[in-house]
């Protein structure tokens, strides 16, 4: 019998703009001893199926409109709130995605991993204090004895995940919902947290609900996957049966936005347009000097798509930012077509900006709030004569066909687009000046999946149709594989390993690129594909 | 900045089927419209300023004109507020009185925003050094007990009406100053800001297209809410009598001699404080609907 | 921590200091010396008097006397009391104010705070709405209109309450504290909501729901500390506004504190007094602040730690 069996549950939120039906009549079940993993992109209904089931989601606006969810023959949608409050934590314990936010910044981890024994338990403050030392032990925590009495923000994101982990299983609880634990952490460490979970979840027997946006993370995990869209299960089957033999159209597309594969047909020429010599960039952060970049050279020749690869703090985004002149230089030169581009001023710093362009991370931020899409896409234009005052709308107008846009959304404003349009309208401000060279630095780690793979096609395109150098910019292996003619490897600001993605992915010398390689998530697809 | 615009409009005219955009400002104009309370604050706030304008033309008595004999009398359909000890007629006193009192509240408001808006600017962009020795300076002046300083310099330079202005005003640039600061700086980190540096766009218009129209929100809230707090310091020393002398009067001290004589008189102190009360409420709640409709963060304080 | 205490007295000094300066300078060019406006003081006496008061020294020495009295705890004599010191009369005033201001305080975080946290719990409803528009009219409503309207009603109409002094009859202290602490109970009330509605959205309170935790350990435990720092921020402010209120509730309750000393000082153009007043109630007023900061701080982890404290 399933440890908990959901059938046609239906949840609403309802607002002044009308009702929204967030759930709309999904079943699936959870086995003890196994993962079920609902995957969907942001807007599914796939934490809010998981919420409400355990009435974690504010009513009103919130609303259950029927079904039912039988957890260990009871239904939980029936029982009370005081009744639901005995469950949670003590049978059905819960992790979630940021490690940062979802602990109290003002309590010890001790205080806080205690209170779900001392109170569904009834333990003694020190037997629940032994268990806690024990569980944070079990999950990694090096000496517990002693960082147990320490603040969240004395933790590393990882490790603050695993007192999660820890704090979710004291009461050994037979089910554990995990929504998008991995998600906000770098890749080596989100294999860590998934082989964690899985390991306890082997070693305890207990059921998971793993909820997550990228198939390709429950890969290695899932025993059983639900893939979610507006609201409805579309699919549901095991692991084989899910990734051999998708049916629904939607689950394919999410199959094949897992990017796969190395670049086919390398264009780039023998001139080199970039050369970085030693270069540094140093930040004086509350009186000591961060090294951000230590030290790197590298050539980028013309046509050619240069991926950089690295976790946070390794200097990545930096580097991309100090060619462009985003950031001041420390030392070491950056030369561009023959030119020292960390020496120019005024009129030539101003002429090279027109051929250097950078494509943003976060489309929520990289657009003026305040400024249509005509006047975001118009200001480069004007700005450096390319086109007067009478040929602007055309030029505007044809570069919204080149980026996808629908010409009729011309006069709109940033927020009335949706994330993945917002990043096709900075690629177009981007590609407004004819530049030669473009940084996109991590273009679609804020975006869903399939979203991402329309915008890396996109780029693609438009690469080889405007003729691009480009320096791509990511901490995901696979879309940088896909997309680049050669890979660099950043550590710690430093450089570790240089190669094409074929030679890299086969043959990776250094160790930590062997430890990146191993951490991408469902390597088995990648190499498949 | 409107040319560019129409120009635009002109151009677009043969792309009959775009769509007209909403701009975050009729989004929050819609959202204050919404709301009830700050709609009528607003309706009573122009409603006041209107009468203040005209108080010269529209008083039903002169200001200065006395009646000895009739002493204070309770309202009447000749004092529709009644007189005061002198036989001066309440409702022409309080028409005077809160042409000071706005001014008071609108002028030295002024004040703080050019000075503060100027300088935390200024510090933000800037940066580095420079903003820390100018934000160390604000921390310095705001650990100063103000308030003490107002009355002292009240008593040491006399009551003089542009000096309370210029005295509140420096008061108040304090908290202006680093809301701009914090604005600017939060606004230069943003990647539309970096976008539009690698642009190569001069600093000049990256203040004036990029970060102006974006620090507008908050500043146009905390001015919104800076009034009715100067308007009640204003008050506060008038009362005290260290704020606006006679002949001139200010709700202030309307409602100081109201309370000497409210055993006897009770309408020359409800009725100077009902204005004011009244006034200040439209401010605030005026304020509180415009920080909700442009979704400011922060408490006022 | 002790390091971060010492960082912000040493920084206390130069603020305490800049009063003192400012406010002694300010007072020696005030305008006509203090005994001009007395008439017909004859010049040996005016002489004699100035000579008293060392006004007949050069500016600087007389602010360095001043500096050098101020460190033995000395704020001279009054000029218009003679023979009563200003640290006599402030000895006075002090344990009257401060005692109105410790009463004010408690109403106002103790009523502030309340209201505040039980309007976040249930936002947009009731529950919400009327403590909310009580602090608006709290905010909007003066406290020297507050006062005389209490006194209206509930001295001179109902006459349930006494309308001045201070410990003369029972209940004489109720309705003082109650005028100048409410201004600032609307204010916490306001702050405290912001506060928690802020907290009580944070990813970790879905976390003590998810333990199971019931709700009111959800708050108490949880939310409260994280929701009532602005509160504890706020106290340092909340003094000096109150010091300056206590002039007005002072003045109409006819209370013998130390704001009512000051006002008069001002009008007699008593300038030790004022000089003395000034700075003292600014020290009082920037060791306050600091105390509060200190407390803000101890009370976040985070900043107990980067302040170098034990963890």
């Amino acid at each position: 019998m399933a440890l908990l069996d959901v059938k046609d549950l239906a949840v609403s939120f309802v607002t002044r703009n009308g009702v929204n039906r967030a759930v709309d009549g999904i079943s699936f079940g959870v086995e003890s001893g196994k993962i079920t993993a609902i995957i969907g992109e942001s807007g599914s209904g796939k934490s809010v199926a998981c919420y409400s089931m355990l009435g974690l989601i504010p009513m009103p606006p919130g609303r259950i409109d029927g079904g039912s969810a039988v957890f260990e023959g009871q239904d939980l949608l029936q029982l009370s709130e005081s009744q639901l409050r005995k469950i949670r934590g003590r049978d059905v314990a819960m992790i979630f995605q940021d490690p940062m936010t979802c602990l109290n910044p003002y309590m010890r981890i001790g205080e806080q991993m205690i209170e779900p024994l001392v109170y569904h338990r009834a333990s003694s403050k020190a037997e629940a204090m032994a268990r806690a030392v024990e569980l944070l032990g079990e999950v990694g925590i090096r000496d517990p004895e002693s960082t147990i009495n320490n603040y969240p923000h004395e933790f590393s994101g990882g490790m603050r995940q695993r007192v999660m982990i820890a704090m979710a299983l004291i009461n050994e609880p037979k089910l554990l919902i995990a929504d998008e634990p991995t998600t906000a952490l770098d890749v080596t460490i989100q294999a860590q947290i998934l082989k964690l979970i899985a390991d306890l979840q082997k070693k305890r027997d207990i059921g998971v609900i793993f909820i997550s946006h990228d198939l390709a993370v429950v890969a290695d995990i899932a025993d059983e996957i639900a893939v979610m869209q507006t609201g409805r299960i579309v699919e549901r089957g095991d692991r084989t049966g899910i990734f051999e033999n998708a049916q629904h159209p939607y689950t394919q597309k999410l199959l094949a936005a897992i990017p796969a594969g190395g670049k086919q047909n390398a264009t780039a020429h023998d001139d080199t347009l970039i050369r970085v010599e030693n270069l540094k960039t140093w930040f004086e952060v509350e009186g000591s000097t961060v090294k951000a970049v230590d030290d790197v050279s590298f050539d980028i020749r013309r046509g050619e798509v240069l991926g950089l690869v690295g976790e946070s703090g390794s200097g990545k985004s930096t580097i991309g930012r100090s060619i462009l002149r985003l950031v001041p230089v420390t030392g070491g030169s950056v030369t561009f077509d023959g030119t020292d581009v960390t020496a120019l001023e005024g009129r030539a710093l101003k002429d090279m900006r027109r051929r250097m362009q950078m494509i943003f991370q976060d489309p929520f931020a990289s657009l003026n709030p305040r400024m249509t899409v005509f006047d975001t896409l118009a200001e480069p234009l004007l700005l450096h004569g390319i086109e007067d005052r009478k040929s602007v709308t055309g030029a505007v107008l044809k570069l919204m066909d080149d980026v996808g846009l629908m010409r009729s959304a011309v006069r709109k404003y940033p927020h009335e687009f949706s994330g993945g349009q917002r990043q096709r309208i900075a690629i177009g401000r981007a590609l407004a000046t004819r530049p030669e060279f473009i940084v996109a630095d991590e273009p679609v780690s804020a975006l869903d999946v399939t979203i991402q793979a329309q915008i890396l096609e996109l780029m693609e395109e438009l690469g080889r149709e405007y003729g691009l150098t480009m320096l791509f910019v990511s901490h995901d292996l696979g879309v940088v594989k896909h997309l680049a003619d050669r890979i660099i490897v950043l550590y710690g600001g430093r450089i570790v390993e240089e190669g094409t993605g074929e030679r890299l992915f086969a043959e990776p010398r250094e160790a930590y690129t062997q430890q990146l390689l191993s951490a991408i998530p469902g390597r088995s697809l990648l190499e498949a594909g | 900045m409107s040319r560019d615009m129409n120009s635009t409009a002109d151009m677009l005219t043969d792309i009959s089927q775009a769509e007209e955009g909403r701009s975050l400002w009729q989004d929050a104009w819609a959202r204050l419209r919404k709301n009830h309370l700050a709609v009528l604050g607003l309706a009573v706030l122009v409603f006041m300023i209107v009468i203040a304008l005209l108080t010269p033309w529209i008083a039903p008595y002169a200001y200065d004109a006395q009646n000895l004999d009739l002493g204070a009398t309770p309202p009447s359909a000749a004092h529709w507020l009644g007189t005061d000890i002198f036989g001066r007629d309440l409702l022409t006193q309080i028409m005077y009185g809160g042409r000071v009192s706005l001014a008071v509240g609108f002028i030295a408001t002024a004040v703080a925003l050019l000075i503060g808006i100027g300088y935390g600017a200024i510090a933000g962009y800037v940066g580095g050094r420079t903003d820390a020795i100018m934000m160390r300076l604000v921390d310095i002046l705001y650990a100063l007990p103000f308030m003490i300083f107002i009355v002292l310099l009240m008593v040491v330079f006399g009551r003089n009406i542009i000096l309370l202005f210029l005295a509140i005003g420096a008061v108040e640039w304090l908290t202006m100053a680093r809301i701009m600061r914090g604005q600017v700086q939060s606004l230069r980190q943003q990647e539309f800001v970096e976008a539009a540096v690698s642009l190569g766009l001069p600093a000049s218009t990256i203040i004036r297209r990029h970060l102006v129209p974006n620090a507008l929100g908050p500043i146009i809230v905390y001015t919104t809410l800076t009034i009715p707090s100067v308007m009640l310091l204003e008050a506060f020393l008038s009362f005290l009598g260290l704020g606006i002398q006679p002949p001139q009067t200010s709700w202030g001290l309307l409602i100081s001699y109201g309370a000497e004589t409210m055993e006897e008189y009770p309408w020359l102190l409800i009725y100077p404080g009902l204005t004011l009360t009244i006034t200040l409420f439209s401010l605030n709640f005026l304020g509180d609907g415009l920080r909700d409709a442009l979704d400011v963060r922060g408490s006022k304080d | 921590m002790w390091r971060f205490l010492a960082a912000r007295l040493l920084q206390a000094i130069p603020v305490i200091l800049a009063v003192i300066t400012v406010t002694f300078f300010l007072v020696r060019i005030a305008p006509g010396g203090p005994f001009d406006s007395e008439k017909a003081v004859i010049p040996e006496v005016k002489a004699a008097l100035e000579a008293q008061y060392r006004l007949d020294q050069p500016l600087l020495s007389q602010y360095l006397a001043y500096l050098g009295d101020l460190a033995q705890g000395d704020f001279g004599p009054s000029f218009k009391y003679p023979g009563r010191s200003v640290n006599e009369l402030i000895g006075a005033g002090l344990p009257v104010t401060a005692e109105l201001g410790l009463y004010a305080l408690l109403i106002a975080t103790l009523i502030g705070g309340l209201a505040g946290v039980i309007a976040s719990l249930r936002p947009n409803t009731p529950q919400d709405y009327v403590p909310m528009a009580l602090a608006m009219i709290g905010i909007c409503m003066p406290t020297f209109l507050l006062g005389p309207l209490l006194v209206l009603v509930f001295g001179i109409r109902l006459e349930w309450l006494p309308v001045s002094g201070w410990g003369d009859i029972p209940g004489d202290k109720i309705l003082p504290s109650i005028t100048l602490g409410a201004a600032y109970a609307a204010y916490i009330a306001r702050l405290s909501r912001a506060g928690m509605l802020e907290v009580l959205s944070q990813d970790y309170i879905r976390t003590a729901r998810a333990k199971g935790l019931p709700e009111w350990q959800v708050v108490v435990k949880h939310a409260l500390r994280g929701g009532l720092l602005p509160v504890i921020s706020f106290l340092g402010p909340a003094f000096a506004g109150l010091l300056a209120g206590s002039f007005v509730v002072e003045t109409i309750f006819q209370i013998p504190g130390l704001g009512r000393f000051y006002v008069q000082a001002a009008f007699n153009r008593d300038y030790t007094m004022i000089l003395g007043t000034t700075v003292f109630l600014s020290t009082l007023i920037v060791l306050f602040n600091l105390l509060s900061d200190v407390a803000a701080a101890w009370l976040n982890p985070r900043l107990r730690h980067q302040f170098g404290g034990a963890k």
